[in-house]
């Protein structure tokens, strides 16, 4: 079957990280990916069942993989040769169109007791994704046993599978994953009625983030700062009550939260109040200092967005008792009404009624890889959001 | 020789190309024959031979009062107060007129053995004043005198323990001014009477005042229905001051009004081109206006803005009078009408104007586009009495630069209604009913307007008001040279060329439009019939 392969070479690992600096997604022609042609992956244990990919997502997580960017604390938890592709919705070995959450928690694993986290249902926060019967990976998508989304076929354990309604487009159904990291990351950090609360970042994330705020959470003013008109319009349109273009967001939250300001010695203007919450779905340096750098005292700064080594002036965040908190993929969440509901069901929802498979803005074949893979790192300024795979037609299905 | 009047001049195909401002420089423009004209400024009038001996005179000869001198006593409590950085443009030559009219005041005062003497700089919600700005209004003299021993400082409208509140008007308008100058015996006002907006009862009522009485007449509907604010017969803002004046003169406060007007001699050698008519210009001229354009093309903006910002204009005083408000404010009018009045018939279907790299809210500053909108829809489309010049429907054509560009320190509010206000609407009705009350009353805008040197919170909405009749009354506005993205902020249409302009106006006024250039600065006020 043909998939794409991602191969531990640390030369041609060298020469994506050259290529994806000189021009996002550029990894993906000088890296160590590649499409080949490869056996279907071996079924893990008897419960298993084989996935043919009907589209296949691709995320930030996947571009800074392919560029070289992401963080060498993964090189534990994943395991080479693997086919990214973590963002899918497949016919299962029934017929049945589902939706993968990828996690490889320890139920899939194989292992029992479940780990302390599992046993919780916080799936993302499992204690045991390098051991049991499978090799390590934290989720589908970053493990040589399962392969991933980004082939004609792979496998999946049934606890990680969810039907998708008949209704459903497959476009609306690749949202799902990415949406329960959104609606994970809304509802990290407990927010209050009338809360201000910031999202920085207008990609995937960023915008879907904002649908789950609004939706979820009893938010006040909810701001976001994007910098491309199609960006705006979307976040608008998905709950954002105020958009502005990057630098204009720590004047808009200055204004809104009624604060004071100095120009800190850092170079950026330093609210003395601010935003209850900022939500950073960019995860750089520059976007976790302009969240210390605008959040009130006491105030949140939820990382959803994946970082990698950065850097931070961080006095600010002590003087000011800046909660930092990360917000990794899903699994259960409580909900502000105190309910506690599997984080995709709740993705499920807001999928429907935000009407996110708007979101898929281009798909292409796998033959298509390096194309595909720069459009999806220009995304913003290409005018798209989410770019997929789509393997509806590809041969060996 | 007598100075000439302004004029209106046809224009056919032997018309040298019009000068147009265009901020920290100027263009030449062809405008079309047969259907275009060009309205001139009078020429500067002769200035009063001996002002020092005229202001002494008019002290002792008041309009409607008793002379300055009979109203001095020992013990009294004496308020001066003056125009600020905003009156006159580009500043005059030392010395300035409100330098020679207080010393005059003063040593009056000397005389009659006051002793309890306050003076206070009217900024109203205009920024501080530098020392430097103030030693230049007032003179080192007078400043060494009073500023070192905390006599001699700015209003603050924001200052509620320096605020008096004197009565509303009987149109509910409340009136609060500045504490010291309510409750002194007697308060003189040192005013400039640059247009004719300014002076009369505005000074006091305007100058001395607070947000919670300004926002009576800075609001829309007064805007609207002055139709102009420059003549104050029509000026539904005049008859607001002249209502607060009278509750002013019923709570006790005694007002001596020195009002002094200029000539509009404007811009100095090297730049004196800029005041002459085309056709009139010498080969030195021409070749001033190469060399200036070339230089000015290669010079980084921040220096360009240096260099003009210096300019130190040769204007000269040409009447000063004195004594009660109104009746002086008469006289100081008719005064304005002789320099600047120009005939003008009939209306016009395409305004143009070039705007210039100063009005009265930059100062040392950057003319950011909200001041380029207040400039062109607020003060050059309101050089008018009668009727404007443009017809209703009509389209206004401005030359400038138009960047995105905003003085951090000057307009730190203006930054933030760009951004976050004309991103949402242009309408000035729904801007203030929506946005005004929050800047207004923002703590961080109130703490650098007291403490800095920044404009009020408010005061960009100002602006925006400033311009809403020509708003109301323009069909289009074109910003000829302007930064593309902010003039779409602003509402507007941008244009690479004035005939980009007219092709772009062509969809409003159609193919064949009559065009009038406002050939301004100097400045001047259209009569039109």
């Amino acid at each position: 079957m043909k998939a794409l392969v991602f191969e531990r070479d640390v030369p041609r690992l060298a020469a994506a990280r050259v290529a994806g600096a000189m021009r996002p997604g550029l990894g993906a022609r000088y890296g160590p990916l590649s499409l080949d042609e490869v056996d279907p992956p071996q079924l893990p244990g008897a419960s298993w069942v084989r996935l043919r990919p009907r589209l296949a997502g691709i995320c930030g997580s996947d571009l800074s993989t392919i560029d070289g960017t992401a963080s060498r604390y993964f090189e534990p938890i994943v395991s080479f040769p693997f086919t990214p592709g973590h963002e899918v919705i497949a016919d299962d070995d029934a017929g049945r169109r589902v939706v993968l959450e990828p996690v490889l928690g320890c139920v899939a694993r194989g292992i029992e007791p479940v780990c302390p986290a599992c046993a919780r249902g916080d799936l993302g926060n499992c204690e045991r994704l390098a051991f049991g019967s499978l090799a390590p990976g934290l989720q589908s998508g970053f493990c040589c046993d399962t392969g991933g989304g980004w082939a004609a076929e792979m496998v999946a354990h049934p606890s990680q599978l969810h039907a998708v309604p008949d209704d459903l487009s497959d476009e609306a159904a690749v949202m799902v994953e990415p949406t329960a990291c959104a609606v994970h990351g809304a509802l990290r950090w407990p927010i209050r009625e009338g809360d201000l609360v910031v999202v920085l970042g207008a990609g995937t994330l960023g915008l879907l983030t904002v649908a789950a705020l609004r939706r979820m959470t009893p938010a006040g003013v909810i701001i976001t700062a994007a910098r491309y008109p199609h960006q705006r319009d979307l976040a608008r349109s998905l709950g954002a009550d105020r958009v502005c273009e990057p630098g204009e967001l720590a004047r808009l939250v200055r204004r809104l939260a009624g604060s004071m300001a100095y120009t800190a010695g850092t170079g950026r203007d330093q609210l003395t109040g601010g935003s209850d919450v900022v939500i950073d779905c960019v995860g750089s340096s520059d976007s976790l200092q302009q969240s210390l750098a605008i959040v009130a005292p006491r105030g949140a700064v939820v990382v959803v967005g994946m970082p990698a080594s950065v850097r931070l002036e961080l006095t600010t965040l002590w003087h000011r008792e800046t909660a930092l908190v990360g917000a990794y993929a899903y699994g259960a969440e409580t909900m502000p009404s105190g309910e506690r509901r599997r984080t995709f069901d709740v993705a499920f929802e807001l999928v429907r009624d935000a009407d996110l498979g708007r979101l898929v803005t281009a798909t292409y074949p796998l033959s298509h890889f390096a194309e595909a893979i720069e459009h999806a790192a220009t995304a913003g300024r290409r005018g798209a959001v989410k770019v997929a795979f789509d393997l509806r037609h590809e041969k060996g299905r | 020789m007598m100075p000439r009047p302004g004029f209106v001049l046809e224009v056919d195909r032997s018309t040298p190309p019009s000068l147009f401002w265009r901020g920290e420089g100027f263009s030449l423009e062809k405008l079309p024959a047969g259907r275009s004209r060009v309205v001139y400024a009078p020429e500067p009038l002769e200035p009063l031979a001996d002002v020092d001996t005229a202001i002494r005179h008019a002290l002792d000869h008041p309009i409607d009062c008793e002379p300055l001198r009979a109203l001095l006593r020992p013990g009294m409590r004496l308020t001066i107060a003056f125009d600020d950085v905003s009156l006159p443009l580009p500043k005059m030559r030392r010395p300035d007129n409100r330098q020679r009219v207080i010393e005059a005041v003063l040593d009056l005062a000397a005389d009659a053995g006051v002793d309890d003497v306050h003076i206070i700089a009217a900024l109203a919600l205009h920024r501080r004043m530098t020392e430097a700005e103030l030693r230049h209004a007032v003179g080192d003299r007078v400043y060494d005198a009073f500023a070192p021993r905390g006599l001699l400082y700015q209003h603050d409208a924001e200052d509620p323990d320096n605020l008096a509140y004197l009565g509303t008007t009987a149109h509910g308008e409340e009136v609060e001014i500045n504490k010291r100058a309510a409750e002194s015996d007697l308060l003189v006002y040192v005013n400039i009477n640059l247009v004719a907006m300014d002076g009369g009862w505005k000074s006091t009522a305007t100058g001395l005042a607070s947000y919670r009485s300004l926002r009576h007449h800075h609001n829309v509907r007064t805007m609207e229905h002055s139709r102009s604010f420059m003549d104050q017969h029509r000026s539904e803002l005049h008859l607001s001051n002249r209502r607060m004046g009278k509750v002013l003169v019923d709570a006790g406060v005694k007002v001596f009004q020195i009002e002094t007007t200029l000539n509009t001699d404007t811009f100095p050698p090297p730049f004196s081109f800029l005041s002459k008519r085309e056709w009139e210009w010498n080969p030195r001229d021409r070749a001033l206006y190469v060399a200036t354009t070339k230089s000015l093309a290669r010079t980084p903006t921040r220096l360009a803005r240096k260099i003009f910002h210096s300019i130190e204009a040769p204007h000269q005083m040409t009447s000063v009078q004195c004594g009660e408000v109104g009746a002086v404010h008469q006289v100081t009018t008719d005064q304005v009408y002789r320099q600047q009045l120009v005939p003008v018939e009939g209306q016009t279907d395409i305004l143009t104007m070039g705007i210039p790299y100063i009005c009265p809210y930059n100062v040392h500053s950057i003319m950011n586009p909200i001041l380029v909108t207040c400039t062109g829809l607020g003060y050059y489309f309101n050089l008018y009495r009668g009727k404007p010049l443009v017809r209703e429907g009509g389209v206004l054509i401005m030359t400038h630069p138009t960047p995105w560009e905003f003085h951090p320190v000057h307009h730190p509010s203006y930054i933030d209604f760009f951004e976050q206000v004309l991103a949402e609407t242009t309408d000035p009705a729904e801007i203030e009913a929506t946005y005004e009350k929050s800047f207004a009353e923002d703590e961080w805008y109130r703490h650098l307007y007291r403490t800095g040197y920044a404009y009020h919170g408010v005061h960009p909405f100002y602006m925006w008001y400033w311009a809403a009749h020509g708003l109301q009354h323009c069909g289009r506005v074109i910003i000829v040279g302007g930064e593309p993205r902010a003039v779409r902020r602003l509402g507007f249409f941008p244009a690479s060329s004035l005939d980009d302009a007219l092709e772009i106006a062509s969809d409003v006024v159609g193919r064949h439009p009559t065009i009038t250039h406002l050939h301004c600065p100097p400045l001047m006020l259209a009569d039109v019939t």
